[in-house]
């Protein structure tokens, strides 16, 4: 029961607790009542977002030694591949949402 | 401020972007512009973590120390800004689809990357017994990411037909016992029961299968579902990563997309009236579909020729196009618009009528035919097409099938009966234009193309429209 206790009685373990529990019950409730018509940009606004993953990307590169070549290289890459996603993510959304922009000018 | 304040300050607006940005995306007036809070926000999250994160914070240095291998962090943003970028502008419209799935990918990737380095870490420092709790992160963000990247890929192989659907032969027992394996070996690692990386690697091994397998007998039609319930895999993977670095902004994006990509999943399988348990082990075109597929007696089917009708056509006072993935393939969104504007020009109405899950992706017709110009009003939703119906003359469909076919409104043994379909016989002539007879993507027969008030109109749907609008301009 240690690790349980950890997570109620270490401020540090609790706090993030909470703002796991929190952001659930924001996810859902940010989500609910989507046209159909916005799943796909929203999913891929969503993917984009997920993307911040990279911060850990950076400080895994960040923190690397200058002679370990296998962090370097793998942390290098863990940037890129995250910075794919972030950047790659953002500009599709940004590309299908244009189309609903453009329709409603005509309007 | 202190560093260290500005540090946090920045996720905090991190994160506010992140729920913001979120909730502006689900809204069509907004959404655009909530990409771009997101994106913002993004970008300020990145630059306070490379310039003011600190670490290895001792009693003897309370500072910490700050991050290193700028050339590294810079070089690989540049990198993958500008490939990012040059892909995501690149593609087509009709493949955003996979695009959406390879990003995806991309960041589970990365989730992967970082438990691997993180481990090393763990097992090159003077004491390679670390914390449970540290553990327990490390390997699930990698478990999680890994089967994230792996199912993303194959995915992305199977929109851009690159990979075909195969049922595994005891599939659903083989992926149990992969998963039976990764809790046990887990469990090792986390316990500290082992060091070993053979162990660790093995868990990233059976993590990738497990991803592949996973994925792989899922029909592609149903995709879009997968790839939205990886989707918020990878959230998890990245919230993972907040855990271990005791990050807030990556706590709350990872979670915030983890969790509304859950509902999404689950909205998107309402959409087409099934469950997600559905989805995921009745896939479509398997096995258990042949049957409805194969021995039917089938009737005849008669075609129409491209005169009979443009003049079919052009002597209607109303007609509907129904686009399906055929339009998509074909790139046949402009010529569609054009079809339209020429009947116009002839005092015909002509509006479209959008199943939900036409396409490959919800909402992927609206992307498509909004790149043609084609204006907001005319796209009809489901309810409100399936109300015009009996007012309409003449309805065309182009390169849909499954959302137009009645067996789910009578065959209950059919794998989408209970799908709410476009109900085109309430029209008085149904035009169908197909490549061939085949079966559409989800491999079942379509009865429609065999009754009375439907002609099939063959060909590709792109040069089918440039003939079409030729001899509509004759008329």
């Amino acid at each position: 029961m240690n690790a349980l206790d950890t997570l109620f009685t270490d401020p540090a373990t609790y706090r993030l607790l909470t703002i796991v529990i929190l952001s659930i019950f924001l996810g859902i409730e940010v989500i609910s009542r989507v046209p159909s018509v916005l799943h796909t940009p929203l999913m891929s606004g969503a993917n984009a977002i997920h993307g911040v993953v990279i911060i850990g990307a950076i400080i895994v590169m960040g923190q690397a030694p200058a002679d370990d070549y296998l962090a370097l290289t793998l942390g290098f890459l863990a940037v890129i591949l995250g910075t794919l996603n972030v950047v790659g993510g953002f500009v599709v959304t940004d590309r299908m949402l244009e189309m609903f922009g453009k329709k409603k000018k005509k309007k | 401020m202190s560093q260290q304040a500005i540090l946090l300050l920045g996720y905090l607006i991190g994160s506010v972007t992140f729920i913001v940005g979120l909730k502006m995306l689900s809204h069509p007036d907004s959404a655009r512009k909530g990409n771009l809070v997101a994106a913002a926000g993004m970008v300020i999250a990145i630059l306070v973590t490379i310039f003011l994160y600190r670490y290895d914070r001792t009693d003897a240095n309370p500072e910490g120390l700050p991050l290193g291998n700028y050339g590294w962090i810079f070089g690989g943003l540049v990198i993958g800004t500008v490939v990012g970028t040059m892909i995501a502008k690149k593609v087509q419209m009709t493949a955003m689809p996979e695009m959406v799935s390879l990003f995806n990918g991309m960041g589970g990737a990365c989730a992967m990357l970082i438990s691997i380095v993180e481990y090393g870490h763990i097992q090159h420092s003077a004491n390679p017994v670390a914390g449970t709790g540290i553990l327990t992160v490390i390997v699930l963000g990698m478990i999680i990411g890994t089967v994230s990247f792996a199912g993303s890929m194959v995915a992305w192989g199977k929109l851009a037909g690159k990979v075909k659907d195969r049922t595994i032969p005891a599939g659903q027992a083989i992926n149990f016992m992969i998963f039976g394996a990764l809790i046990v070996l887990a469990v090792m690692v986390i316990g500290g029961f082992t060091t070993s990386p053979i162990v660790f690697y093995s868990i990233l091994a059976l993590a990738a299968l497990y991803g592949v397998l996973f994925v792989m007998p899922i029909g592609g039609a149903d995709m879009p579902v997968v790839i939205s319930l990886l989707n918020s895999f990878t959230g998890v993977a990245a919230a993972f990563g907040g855990f271990l670095y005791d990050n807030p902004v990556m706590l709350t994006g990872g979670i915030l997309v983890g969790s509304a990509g859950t509902i999404l999943t689950i909205l998107m399988c309402n959409a087409m009236n099934r469950s997600l348990k559905n989805v995921l082990i009745g896939s479509f075109g398997g096995g258990s579909t042949g049957s409805v597929a194969g021995d039917k007696e089938q009737g005849h089917y008669k075609e129409i020729s491209l005169n009979d009708t443009a003049v079919l056509m052009a002597y209607a006072q109303k007609v509907m196009v129904i686009p399906g993935y055929g339009l998509a393939v074909a790139q046949a969104q402009h010529i569609c618009h054009e079809l339209e504007k020429v009947l116009n020009e002839k005092e015909v109405e002509v509006v479209y009528g959008i199943h939900p899950v036409a396409g490959r992706m919800p909402g992927h017709m609206n992307v498509l035919l909004a790149e043609a110009d084609v204006p907001y009003e005319k796209l009809l939703e489901m309810e409100d097409a399936n109300d015009q119906m009996s007012t309409t003359d003449v309805v065309i469909i182009i390169g849909a099938n499954d959302v137009v076919n009645p067996a789910a409104k009578d065959d209950p043994s059919s794998p989408i009966y209970g799908m709410p379909i476009l109900e085109v016989e309430k029209a008085q002539h149904v035009i169908v234009n197909k490549r061939s007879m085949k079966p559409g993507y989800a491999g079942i027969e379509n009865d429609l193309f065999f009754r009375p008030k439907t002609s099939m109109l063959f060909g590709d749907a792109k040069k089918v429209l440039q003939d079409l609008v030729a001899e509509l301009k004759q008329v």
